[in-house]
């Protein structure tokens, strides 16, 4: 198996997932199938190649730095689930 | 014909000639949509009040003279692009409330030229599919056979255009969910180059992959729609400060002097004997106009899938992490502490698919195995690029199959996506290379099922891509043929291989 279980609950737990058993054994099958495929990958010899973050050839995008019209607080928060004082509302983070 | 038939460039003859109104050609799309949505389902949300007042501006606006191509003419967007004012839910249960409070620029760039939108489409969750089946509310059926997918993940805008439940449509690709679901659906649709299209109010899947591009009935609309959105975008940093002329000068016929390279990896074991027969046709058909052929290779084509369902999902799992239930979209209530509060919403909000790429996501980024995945994919991309810039060292286009198969059965690959990614083979290089791809409709299977032919162009030669298929187009008239669907009038795919 490329993956184990321990680990998918793992990384669910990095990306915040909340995995249940079957959830994690569907996963494990696609994705020792899906990582399986990936290791084809190892057939090429990358060493001196640079990998490719952006397609096209542009740098440095300036513009000028001048202010421009923004949100107010009020519509910037129009869709949040709960807000108060022109603040998000989150569970309780500390006692 | 009805009007809801029209392409954007005869519905706007027969506006200015005041041969119909905007207001009955609103009317007719609605008609249409009222007819056969519910079994194509090719739409989320419909603004009908909104379009039909629309409408009668824009019949105002043609009263005073107003002849912009598309003023008065109705439009599909894929609603992953965010419209001021109306829900935008990216086909996700995350953000089934989620009101954008700014239009993307490509929805303001639409506004502004008097185009009506009369519904946001459906789509594959987040974009991340290509069947249509990973939506969040329900799938889309492909007009030509509701049996069958559309194609994904722009499967609402491609079957909304091809049902005639629009005149044209935006859609968005990330890996070919522009391209495919036109091939699928007997439709024209460019995947422009990367960052000819602002992509700012375009929820984000894979931002070094993502573009926006025009789903159509012909060439010519592609060419009208691609006049309304390309350009630079001050809020998008990535949008190309380059000048285009008028993509209407690319439809003029002859296509002397071009060479067309055929990538002999696109016509491997595994392609489908139909496809294989239509495409080699469409390009035979090409070379007696004018084009020269070269055979030509690209090695690391097999490789693309592999590369591309890591930096995809690598990509995703970053800018989903903004759907944690504290800004906008889904909260679960029933959670006790913050951290159960992120997880019980992100896991009952997002789909299984979603889930899975967040995974294999998060996973290629992680400690450990980062170089193992995610820098070993972003060199892989750097060879694919590097093919296509050899190949178009001596070829001005490049011409292949879209997808292996004809569209398939609903339910086929759902529970395989190994199977369902490999599906992508033919659409993912281009993506992966930033580079122009176009599909245009080439023929039918046995089936009667829609075949595409790709046209693949190096960075910045739409026009090109515009010329070529607009000469295919002269030469053949796939486009006047439309699906039999129930409660239609229009007669059925006839031309069959």
């Amino acid at each position: 198996m490329k993956i184990a279980k321990e680990e998918i609950v793992h990384v669910g737990k990095l990306a915040r997932l909340h995995l249940d058993d079957k959830a994690v054994n569907l996963y494990e099958r696609q994705l020792d199938d899906v990582l399986s495929y990936m290791e084809t990958l190892n057939r090429l010899d990358t060493r001196n190649v640079l990998p490719t973050s952006h397609v096209i050839s542009v740098t440095n995008a300036f513009r000028e730095d001048v202010v421009t019209e923004s949100l107010e607080p009020e519509t910037a928060l129009s869709n949040a689930p709960e807000s108060e004082d022109n603040t998000f509302v989150v569970p309780k983070i500390l006692e | 014909m009805e009007p809801c038939q029209f392409t954007i460039h005869e519905a706007h003859q027969r506006l200015i000639k005041r041969e119909i109104s905007a207001l009955e050609l609103t009317e007719a799309v609605f008609k249409r949509i009222d007819a056969v949505d519910d079994q194509v389902r090719a739409y989320i949300t419909l603004f009908r009040d909104d379009a039909l007042a629309e409408a009668r501006r824009a019949d105002e606006l043609i009263r005073q003279g107003d002849t912009a191509p598309l003023t008065g003419i109705p439009l599909a967007v894929k609603d992953i692009l965010c419209m001021k004012g109306t829900r935008t839910t990216c086909g996700s249960k995350v953000l089934e409330n989620f009101v954008p409070v700014y239009d993307s620029t490509v929805v303001k760039k639409l506004k502004d030229a008097h185009a009506i939108i009369v519904g946001k489409t459906n789509l594959d969750e987040f974009a991340m599919g290509s069947s249509n089946e990973h939506s969040g509310y329900y799938p889309t059926h492909n007009p030509w056979d509701l049996t069958r997918i559309p194609g994904g993940s722009s499967g609402g805008s491609a079957a909304a255009t091809a049902a005639d439940e629009c005149i044209a449509a935006l859609g968005t690709d990330t890996g070919g969910s522009i391209r495919q679901p036109c091939s699928h659906c007997s439709l024209v649709g460019l995947k422009p180059t990367y960052g000819r299209v602002s992509r700012y109010g375009l929820v984000a899947f894979a931002s070094s992959l993502d573009q926006v591009g025009p789903i159509t009935k012909d060439v010519t609309d592609c060419a009208l729609l691609m006049n309304c959105i390309f350009g630079h975008d001050p809020k998008d940093s990535t949008s190309l400060s380059m000048d285009v002329p008028d993509y209407r000068d690319a439809l003029k016929t002859g296509l002397d002097g071009l060479v067309a390279g055929i990538p002999k990896e696109y016509f491997v074991q595994g392609l489908d004997e139909d496809v294989a027969m239509a495409v080699d046709q469409a390009i035979k058909r090409l070379e007696r106009q004018g084009m020269t052929l070269k055979e030509i290779s690209l090695p690391h084509t097999e490789y693309a899938v592999a590369a591309y369902y890591i930096i995809a999902p690598a990509e995703a799992s970053s800018n989903l992490a903004r759907y944690d239930g504290v800004k906008y979209g889904f909260r679960d209530t029933a959670s006790g502490d913050l951290i159960d509060m992120y997880r019980n919403t992100r896991s009952k909000g997002f789909g299984a698919e979603v889930q899975r790429r967040i995974i294999i996501g998060t996973y290629a980024l992680s400690a450990g195995y980062y170089d193992a995945y995610y820098k070993k994919a972003s060199q892989v991309r750097t060879l694919i690029t590097n093919d296509f810039k050899g190949a178009f060292e001596s070829c001005d286009v490049l011409l292949g199959p879209v997808a292996p198969s004809a569209a398939f059965p609903l339910g086929e690959k759902l529970d395989d996506p190994l199977s369902m990614y490999l599906s992508d083979a033919f659409t993912l290089p281009a993506s992966l290379a930033g580079i122009p791809g176009m599909s245009i409709p080439c023929g039918f299977s046995r089936d009667g099922l829609p075949i595409g032919l790709q046209i693949l162009g190096d960075h910045f030669s739409e026009e090109t891509l515009i010329r070529v298929a607009y000469n295919f187009e002269q030469l053949t008239d796939f486009k006047d043929q439309k699906p039999n669907l129930p409660g239609s009038e229009t007669a059925s795919a006839t031309n069959v291989l």
